[in-house]
């Protein structure tokens, strides 16, 4: 069917081997799906016999909710390229929402359910999901006007929006303003996020958010990220997923904020400031821009090199600072650039295999 | 008729980029576009594809008024097309970049895509079979998997109507298609151009200034200058008029001759 004469008669391979995009087939995501959820479970475990010190235990969390946070803010700054800086608000939102709805939804449900663990876990994931759904539909209501600017336009609303948020938290009495919201009970929240909690929910963030970003969806929102004018050219309804992603983002952030509240007795304003939406964006960059499993990493990096270099007091961020400055200028794309952790180790597999030649290439994206 | 302009203007602060532009383009035609740079070819296609809404007159596609829809609606009404300074997407493959046109063709909604059911798989295999043809139909099927920004600039022209083609557009606007292409790469496109309307049913304009192209593909050409309508008619009769030989070479050379 080719008007070339030279073109080739060879019938056409079902895939070209070591495209950009891991093809990880159906199998093997649910494969990697199960061992997270086995591993999270095992963590779970090991969490509750409290095998772990106090501490180690603490970092764990940390870096489990900057995962959340982290490969949610990929998918709008790093795959669709629209600069958002304002994720803190809707982890705040997430983190209210759900302290808030928790706080007054246990008494009904412990009558249902009879107190206990079961009740427990129920108010808990309850919590977390509404949370997450008012801090996505948040990015909605944030993302339908904003998502017409562009590059530092945008950049500046979130800002913009972000501080709103905390300032309308800073301010409202029943949430307990600037001192902050413990509940109603005098021992503060209910401190329901542990180890399997949270391991639970980044499996399901990372799966959710890579089934979309390597699917014709996905490719979509990068079209949108490398040239909107011919995404829009090729039918791309650029509005809609720009939105889409916006909100899905927003609802990641929210979930990980629902943890964030659970895990010490209270949430403050000042916990949601502009810092923080700086920390996620650190972590998306060290990590990897455009990479989920790079996100991941990076929220890792940050949550374990901010709590190692603890001793240092003052000092620390000097010294953190100074980390991501040697980061950069060793690796300006970061840790895994806009490749896969799958895709790398398969690449690595394949040179072995071919004698130190091939993959590399194929792989970049 | 499948496309027709009726009397399109467009104006930019004080310039009259079109002026009363008339176009009537049959189905199944390979239309030329000429004229000389800054004639108002290129606005002229955007007008067409949603770009700019045209400041006067209508842009009528199979009979229906598409002035003013947005780009993205338009494309999937049926207009594909490809853009003078190439705008593919640059870090992505080359299958990347024709599969994400096929945007309409994916029936998975967002929820089946995040379960990764049976149904999303299905169209995602068959999206990238139809990506794999239309590649291979423009002799790119061996850099698949290349990232588009790295493929040379005629293989990158070539690409950018692979991706449009996945649009199963009725007519192609092709934006200087042959720009940057040698001799030979030039008569590769000319056969592809045809192949595009015999085998796909695909109705074409181009803009071109590469004159042996224009004169060899196309059926009818349409000549603007300053905006306006100076010639219209088959290649023997624009290359005889006078006019046109004036926009192009100048006044004086044109009387001389």
């Amino acid at each position: 069917m080719s008007p070339e004469a030279p073109a080739p008669a060879a019938p056409p391979p079902a895939a070209p081997p070591l495209g950009p995009a891991p093809r990880m087939p159906r199998w093997g995501l649910r494969v990697l799906g199960a061992i997270v959820l086995i591993v999270a479970i095992q963590l779970g475990r090991l969490g509750l016999e409290a095998a772990l010190i106090e501490y180690a235990q603490r970092i764990l969390l940390l870096a489990g909710i900057n995962v959340i946070l982290a490969v949610s803010l990929n998918l709008i700054n790093g795959t669709t390229g629209q600069f958002s800086i304002g994720h803190a608000g809707f982890m705040a939102i997430g983190a209210y929402g759900a302290a808030f709805l928790g706080v007054h939804m246990a008494p009904a449900l412990q009558v249902l359910f009879g107190p206990g663990m079961l009740s427990d876990a129920i108010t808990f994931n309850l919590a977390l999901i509404l949370g997450a759904l008012l801090a996505g539909l948040s990015g909605f209501c944030v993302g339908l006007p904003s998502l017409r600017l562009r590059g530092d336009y945008l950049a500046i609303v979130t800002l913009g929006f972000g501080e709103i948020i905390r300032i309308v938290f800073n301010n409202a009495t029943f949430l307990g303003s600037a001192t902050g919201y413990f509940g109603d009970s005098p021992a503060g929240l209910p401190t329901y996020t542990n180890l399997f909690w949270v391991y639970v929910w980044v499996a399901i963030v990372i799966v959710v958010i890579w089934n979309l970003t390597f699917s014709q969806t996905g490719r979509s929102l990068s079209a949108i990220r490398e040239d909107e004018i011919a995404a829009e050219a090729m039918a791309t309804p650029t509005t809609r997923l720009k939105v889409l992603a916006f909100s899905l983002s927003a609802a990641g952030a929210g979930i990980a904020g629902g943890l964030f509240a659970h895990m010490q007795s209270g949430i403050r304003p000042e916990d949601f400031k502009f810092d923080k939406s700086i920390d996620m964006i650190v972590m998306i960059i060290v990590g990897g821009l455009g990479s989920v499993s790079g996100a991941a990493l990076g929220g890792i990096f940050v949550a374990v090199s901010l709590e190692l270099m603890r001793d240092l007091h003052e000092y620390r961020l000097v010294l953190y600072a100074l980390l991501l400055i040697v980061i950069m200028l060793v690796r300006p794309e970061g840790i895994l650039g806009s490749r896969e952790l799958p895709q790398l180790l398969a690449s690595r597999f394949v040179r072995l295999g071919r004698g130190g030649q091939g993959g590399a290439r194929g792989a970049r994206s | 008729m499948l496309l027709q302009l009726d009397r399109v203007d467009k104006i930019f602060g004080g310039l009259h980029a079109v002026r009363g532009v008339s176009v009537q383009v049959q189905k199944g035609e390979i239309f030329g576009l000429i004229g000389p740079n800054g004639a108002g070819k290129t606005t002229l296609f955007n007008v067409i594809t949603g770009v700019y809404r045209p400041d006067g007159g209508r842009v009528l596609f199979n009979g229906q008024d598409i002035s003013g829809h947005s780009p993205a609606k338009i494309a999937a009404g049926g207009i594909g097309r490809t853009f003078q300074n190439i705008r593919l997407f640059r870090s992505m493959t080359a299958e990347q970049n024709v599969m994400v046109a096929g945007h309409r063709l994916h029936g998975a909604g967002v929820l089946s895509t995040v379960l990764r059911t049976a149904r999303q798989a299905s169209c995602e295999q068959a999206l990238r079979q139809r990506a794999y043809e239309l590649l291979e139909a423009l002799g790119l099927a061996a850099q698949a998997g290349d990232i588009a920004g790295s493929l040379p600039y005629g293989s990158q022209r070539r690409l950018e109507i692979a991706r449009a083609l996945m649009l199963s557009p009725q007519l192609l606007l092709l934006d200087e298609p042959a720009a940057g292409m040698n001799s030979h790469e030039a008569r590769e496109l000319e056969t592809q151009i045809r192949w595009l309307r015999d085998q796909l049913g695909v109705t074409v304009v181009l803009v071109e200034h590469n004159m042996s192209v224009v004169m060899s593909v196309c059926e009818r050409i349409h000549v603007v200058d300053h905006g306006e309508t100076i010639a219209n008619g088959s290649p023997a009769v624009i290359k005889a008029d006078p006019k046109v030989l004036a926009a192009y070479l100048g006044q004086d050379t044109a009387e001389a001759g």
